[in-house]
């Protein structure tokens, strides 16, 4: 038990002393899963508002399936990735293997059922008669879309702050298209499962806690836009 | 010319039939109360008016033009409409973006929004409001943002489905004046779903009556009240005396109707041998008490008197309902002071009067 508290002494330090290599592992593991996190979003907050609000054959099947892939293991994403990056994939000649950018889209990948998914169920919690009343009041589709989303945007930047959260924690899929190269594509959880693998616990439990609050932090700060 | 006009509209959900061949012009400027019980189809009527809703069958003209069922022109015609939920729907907004909307939908001018805004609600009252969450206001606030929301529009039309439903009885009123000044001064065409006939009589020009799906009568308020056309629409107005009868002889307009082996006058130009009901408003019954005893008829105008027994008495606030047999069952609205004066109570013996201008003949079986 004692790595844990050496673990929590060696994370102030690291944080104190602001040390180079971790504050880099930091900023890449925020940049690649804020980059993500809102790609996705911008995809996935339209798409799943065109989803909801058409009626459509096999519109249930589908918001079945998205919801099944909310589980879906961070390795399957990476394997399935690293088939269509490698050299030989029909991705290959992109040459995006072991880049941030791929992990980028590994990340998108993964969050975006998630994303997609919650969209969809926060505006279902939106009362029929809100689109109605928008629509009576004068307003066309998209304005009437607009503004249920906005009725809904509590729940749908909870959705946000929940695949951010699934990108920044995850180590499958970054290990297997990022490839954990220093000073490239190494990011927190890479670097912790590397440390935890040669026996650094108390380096991989400080990572660990930066981590978590790096995640403290930017929870505070999309709550208080949400207060506002 | 009718602003907006509705022919052979029908409309259902799933099995449901919820209107059924309707057929209603509104003239601009006129302010048209539909009235009909829960369930009739008002709701639908007015969705498919405000374009809401795509008909299943019939066509929809406004302002002469034939509404297309789908398209941008739906949306520009909606846009010179605005409707009025039974239950308010405010945005989590606050009240002042609640009211803006639909301006800012119609791409208005920011300055020109602000004081359209602060304008409308200082008309309904809600000046101080302005910055509230809409969401936390009582019902009756609520209902007054919904009515600026839709006023700041500056509408042609006012479609209003049940806009008192849920209020308490300070806040109908204040809806109500809300309504009727600004149908005064803003000469909106206005059309109002009602199961409240006092509200329809109130504040409109015209009334139709809407019954499972079907507009069996429209005028103005003493036609409607006076000379339902039917048994349902007299049943709805609350004629509570509907009789069941026949014309034994007609003398030049004056109708002798047998009920039950009763003779009552009617006027109606019904002939012998019609089957008819005979429907009295509770209200055009007056009970007189017999002096002594000794006299049989009493001196009255009223064509129709019967010697009857109180069967029952009920308050009703400033009025009492007195139910009464005199062969037959009558019920009979007076005022809580003279039932008191008359000292009303089960088991008295009165005199039951009314006009043969009180009594509204009904052919049986008509537009069932």
């Amino acid at each position: 038990m004692t790595e844990i508290w050496d673990g929590l002494t060696k994370a102030v330090q690291l944080l104190i002393s602001l040390d180079p290599a971790v504050m880099e592992v930091a900023g890449r593991s925020l940049t690649i899963s804020a980059t993500a996190c809102l790609l996705a979003s911008l995809i996935c907050i339209p798409l799943g508002s065109l989803i909801h609000f058409h009626h459509f054959r096999g519109k249930r099947v589908l918001i079945n399936i998205i919801q099944t892939l909310f589980s879906v293991p961070t390795v399957l994403v990476g394997l399935f990735l690293l088939v269509l990056l490698s050299r030989s994939g029909p991705l290959g000649e992109l040459r995006l293997l072991f880049t941030p950018t791929a992990m980028v889209i590994g990340q998108m990948i993964l969050i975006t059922p998630l994303l997609l998914g919650l969209t969809i169920s926060a505006l279902s919690g939106v009362s029929k008669e809100i689109a109605d009343t928008a629509t009576s009041l004068g307003a066309s589709g998209s304005q009437a879309i607009r503004l249920v989303l906005k009725e809904a945007r509590y729940a749908v930047l909870a959705a946000v702050m929940l695949g951010f959260a699934r990108a920044i924690s995850e180590v499958g899929c970054a290990l297997m298209v990022g490839g954990n190269i220093r000073g490239a594509t190494r990011v927190i959880t890479t670097v912790i499962s590397l440390e935890a693998g040669k026996g650094n616990l108390e380096l991989a439990i400080a990572l660990g806690m930066i981590l978590l609050l790096l995640a403290l932090i930017i929870n505070i700060v999309l709550n208080r836009l949400q207060q506002r | 010319m009718s602003l907006i006009e509705v022919v052979d509209l029908s409309h259902s959900y799933g099995e449901r039939e919820i209107l059924k061949g309707l057929n209603l012009g509104i003239d601009k400027g006129e302010a048209f109360a539909l009235i009909g019980p829960t369930g009739a189809g008002k709701t639908t009527l007015l969705r498919i008016m405000d374009l809401l809703e795509v008909p299943g069958a019939g066509e929809i003209y406004f302002d002469g033009k034939h509404v297309p069922r789908s398209g941008k022109q739906r949306l520009e015609i909606r846009r010179r409409m605005s409707f009025i939920h039974q239950k308010p729907q405010v945005f989590n907004l606050s009240v002042y973006d609640n009211v803006a909307c639909g301006l800012r939908w119609r791409g208005e001018k920011r300055n020109r929004i602000a004081n359209k805004v602060d304008h409308i609600l200082e008309m309904v009252g809600l000046e101080g409001y302005r910055n509230r969450d809409a969401r936390t206001l009582s019902g009756g606030e609520a209902q007054r943002v919904a009515l600026a929301r839709a006023l700041v529009l500056e509408p042609e039309v006012l479609l209003l489905d049940e806009p008192t439903a849920n209020l308490d009885p300070i806040s109908t009123a204040k809806i109500e004046q809300l309504i009727s000044n600004v149908a005064r001064q803003q000469n909106t065409t206005m059309i109002m779903a009602t199961h409240d006939m006092s509200q329809g009589q109130q504040l409109s020009d015209r009334i139709g009556v809407l019954l499972d799906g079907r507009l069996v009568q429209t005028g103005n308020a003493t036609d409607i009240f006076r000379s339902p056309t039917n048994e349902a629409v007299a049943h709805f107005v609350g004629m509570e005396n509907i009789l069941e009868g026949v014309v034994v002889e007609n003398n030049e307009g004056i109708a002798l109707v047998n009920i039950d082996g009763y003779i009552i006058q009617a006027v109606s130009g019904y002939p012998v041998g019609k089957e008819v009901y005979a429907c009295i408003r509770p209200e055009d019954i007056t009970l007189l008490i017999p002096d002594g005893g000794q006299q049989t008829t009493v001196k009255s105008s009223a064509r129709n008197s019967f010697q009857s027994e109180v069967t029952r008495v009920t308050t009703l606030g400033p009025l009492s309902r007195v139910e009464i047999d005199c062969g037959f069952r009558l019920i009979a609205l007076v005022t809580r002071i003279s039932a008191e004066e008359l000292n009303l109570q089960a088991g008295k013996e009165v005199y039951a009067t009314f006009k043969a201008t009180g009594v509204h003949i009904i052919e049986k079986g008509s537009g069932q």
